[in-house]
């Protein structure tokens, strides 16, 4: 070490004493060198027992990633030592699905903005009893999407950084959800400013959803059977909507939920091929949620009129007459749609009729 | 039985630090338990007396119990100490502007260490200014800055008030460790540039981890051998060693403490025996 400060030497012998460097002070014939320094071990054995933390890219996920890692990128050198995350779905095969970049890609490049992608200035002067209907269903799919919002990023905060495909796609899930809160909130608000009613039921249904624990039954029952159901959903509201707003919520919405449907059904299917007991643990949990809501009174009855009318487009008998056969249609598309996932999921069709028959009246 | 060590809580961090160490030398099969005092006077007292099995001394403290120990016929041994402790120097720094050029310069002036009782910043350096011709309280005034007594300096505060004391101006010349010299003026308590050394002790040792004769040899060897394996490298060791401020164990050795036996006996700070005799120290 060569320097002109004079207390270069006071100041670097303590320095390297308190690093674990050795220093040597230089004689006088030393040619400028005022102190000679052997490297300590401390810097190297910070790092002696250090390890990747798998490697970037998806096929360096390891089956179970060590806790201590916690918040580290995936393929960083990691110190060892240090606290551990307070995640509790670690395995692979728990989280995983091959299918997670690619659907994180998609949906990242899908993500719209509600101010421009719906044409809010559109003229929508509706009879009352219509506008009514409109503004009940915009409040039942509000509460529901609020469930929606909530189930995954619940679910991101207990998974392991390590997946981090997985959570990318479960906080894109969330936000699409934050979007569909607003532009539904927003199309109910549009011509009252008053909200329609939200059932116990409704709640009560909900609520099984938030208290499942469990990753897999979590995302069965919410994005395989219950988003599933709101495609079809979606659909009809699409396809009934007496104006544009009403149509273009739907549709942006529907776009959205497929890809959460996909995505459940794709993480299940990875599972299924690793874990035979699972489609009996799905079995279970739509039965006991089944059994959790018997007592419960179903779709809120005011969302069922308000599906009868908006689909009759008139408060007309003819027109009743058409609406109530139209949500009886409804109905059957999402039992068929229901007993489809299953089906892809492994279930033999007749008990995966059976267990579609089982799901919660209120769609989610 | 568990080797029961005692330890000065100087900071809340030594809870973290010997519950740490505690919990690593159980693991690995040697039952250790530790008790905190507030000041390093009862310590040295009942390390001497055989009411504790080991003590984390300070400098002064080693003495004062190998002193009171030796006395009562008992025997204590420096098993190791940190590779930090080993050939430290203090240093006794003037203002860069001042017109000092080496300790003679000071004679008259007013010198700022820092607690009574503090090997670094008061003992030592009054002692090798004695050694050079400047007797402290004859040929040159002592302010000190009483912080933490009792601590043997372990608190930083007196350290850092002599320091600021002299950026102040109100003394011409003020005594630290060499780190602390270091770290005031990355703190910025001296202002980069603003200060200049003027001279530096000879090397010394700083703290042990002294061991009475209360366990045998063989507990001893195994206990120094232990903490000898303790490595760096270690992920649970790393955090600690990093809290006390070493990197390695060393072997205990007593040639770093001549300066400080003579420091105590000129200012009479213990006596032979190893009983108080400092005037106005009050741990
Ligand atoms: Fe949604
Ligand atoms: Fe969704």
């Amino acid at each position: 070490m060569a320097g002109l400060d004079p207390a270069l030497v006071v100041h670097l012998e303590a320095w390297c004493r308190s690093k674990g460097h050795r220093t040597q002070r230089a004689d006088e014939n030393d040619d400028g060198v005022r102190a000679w320094i052997t490297r300590g071990r401390t810097d190297l054995d910070r790092w002696a027992l250090a390890e990747r933390a798998g490697r970037p890219g998806p096929d360096g996920i390891v089956a179970r990633p060590r806790l201590h890692w916690g918040l580290a990128a995936r393929g960083a050198l990691i110190e060892p030592g240090g606290p551990e995350i307070a995640a509790d779905l670690i395995d692979r095969d728990l989280v995983w699905a091959e299918l997670a970049p690619s659907l994180y890609a998609h949906a990242a490049s899908a993500q719209w903005d509600p101010a421009q992608a719906v044409r809010w200035d559109a003229e929508v002067r509706l009879a009352p009893d219509i506008e009514r209907a409109v503004v009940q269903i915009m409040t039942f799919l509000v509460e529901n999407e609020q469930a929606a919002l909530v189930v995954p990023a619940r679910l991101l905060a207990r998974i392991h950084p390590h997946f981090r495909e997985v959570i990318q796609l479960l906080a894109a899930q969330a936000a699409d959800e934050a979007r569909h809160v607003e532009i539904f909130t927003r199309r109910a608000l549009l011509t009252g400013g008053e909200m329609g009613t939200s059932s116990v039921s409704g709640r009560e249904s909900l609520a099984t959803l938030l208290t499942e624990p469990d990753f897999s039954l979590a995302s069965f029952l919410l994005s395989v059977l219950g988003e599933g159901s709101f495609l079809n959903l979606l659909t009809f509201i699409d396809r009934h909507a007496p104006d544009p707003v009403t149509r273009e919520v739907a549709r942006l919405a529907r776009q959205d939920e497929a890809r959460h449907v996909a995505f459940g059904v794709a993480h299940l299917q990875h599972q299924g091929k690793v874990d035979t007991s699972l489609l009996g643990r799905l079995r279970g949990a739509v039965e006991q949620r089944h059994q959790t809501l018997i007592s419960s009174a179903g779709l809120n009855q005011d969302v069922f009129d308000a599906l009868v009318v908006l689909a009759a487009g008139e408060w007309t008998p003819g027109g009743i007459r058409r609406g109530y056969a139209a949500v009886q249609e409804l109905q059957i598309e999402m039992d068929e749609g229901r007993r489809h996932r299953l089906v892809r999921l492994g279930f033999p069709g007749d008990e995966a009729a059976e267990l579609s028959a089982l799901h919660t009246r209120n769609f989610m | 039985m568990a080797l029961l060590m005692g330890a000065v809580a100087y900071d809340p961090k030594v809870v973290t630090i010997w519950g740490g160490f505690r919990s690593w030398f159980n693991e690995h099969g040697f039952p250790f338990d530790f008790v905190l005092y507030s000041n390093y006077e009862r310590q040295a007292e009942d390390l001497a007396n055989g009411r504790i099995d080991a003590a984390w001394n300070s400098p002064l403290a080693w003495i004062r119990s190998r002193r009171l120990a030796e006395a009562n016929r008992r025997r204590l041994t420096p098993v190791v100490m940190r590779d930090t402790d080993r050939d430290l120097t203090s240093v006794i720094v003037v203002r860069a502007g001042s017109p000092y050029k080496d300790l003679a310069d000071l004679k008259g002036e007013t010198v700022a260490v820092g607690a009574i009782d503090s090997p670094q910043a008061t003992l030592l350096p009054c002692s090798f200014l004695a050694a050079k011709g400047l007797q402290p309280g004859v040929d040159v005034a002592v302010r000190r800055f009483d912080v933490g007594v009792g601590l043997h300096g372990d608190h930083i505060g007196g350290e850092r008030d002599a320091a600021r004391a002299l950026a102040a101006g109100t003394v011409a010349a003020a005594c630290m460790i060499d780190s602390n010299h270091l770290l005031f003026g990355r703190e910025g308590t001296l202002a980069a540039g603003s200060t200049r050394v003027l001279a530096q002790t000879p090397p010394f040792d700083h703290c042990n981890m002294t061991l009475g004769d209360t366990v045998s040899t063989e507990v001893m060897n195994g206990f120094r051998d232990l903490l000898l394996t303790m490595s760096y490298a270690d992920p649970q060791v790393r955090p600690l060693f990093d809290l006390e401020g070493l990197t390695s164990w060393q072997a205990g050795r007593t040639s770093g403490y001549r300066a400080l036996e003579t420091a105590v006996d000129e200012t009479s700070f213990y006596s032979e025996e190893g009983a108080v005799a400092a005037v106005g120290y009050q741990p």
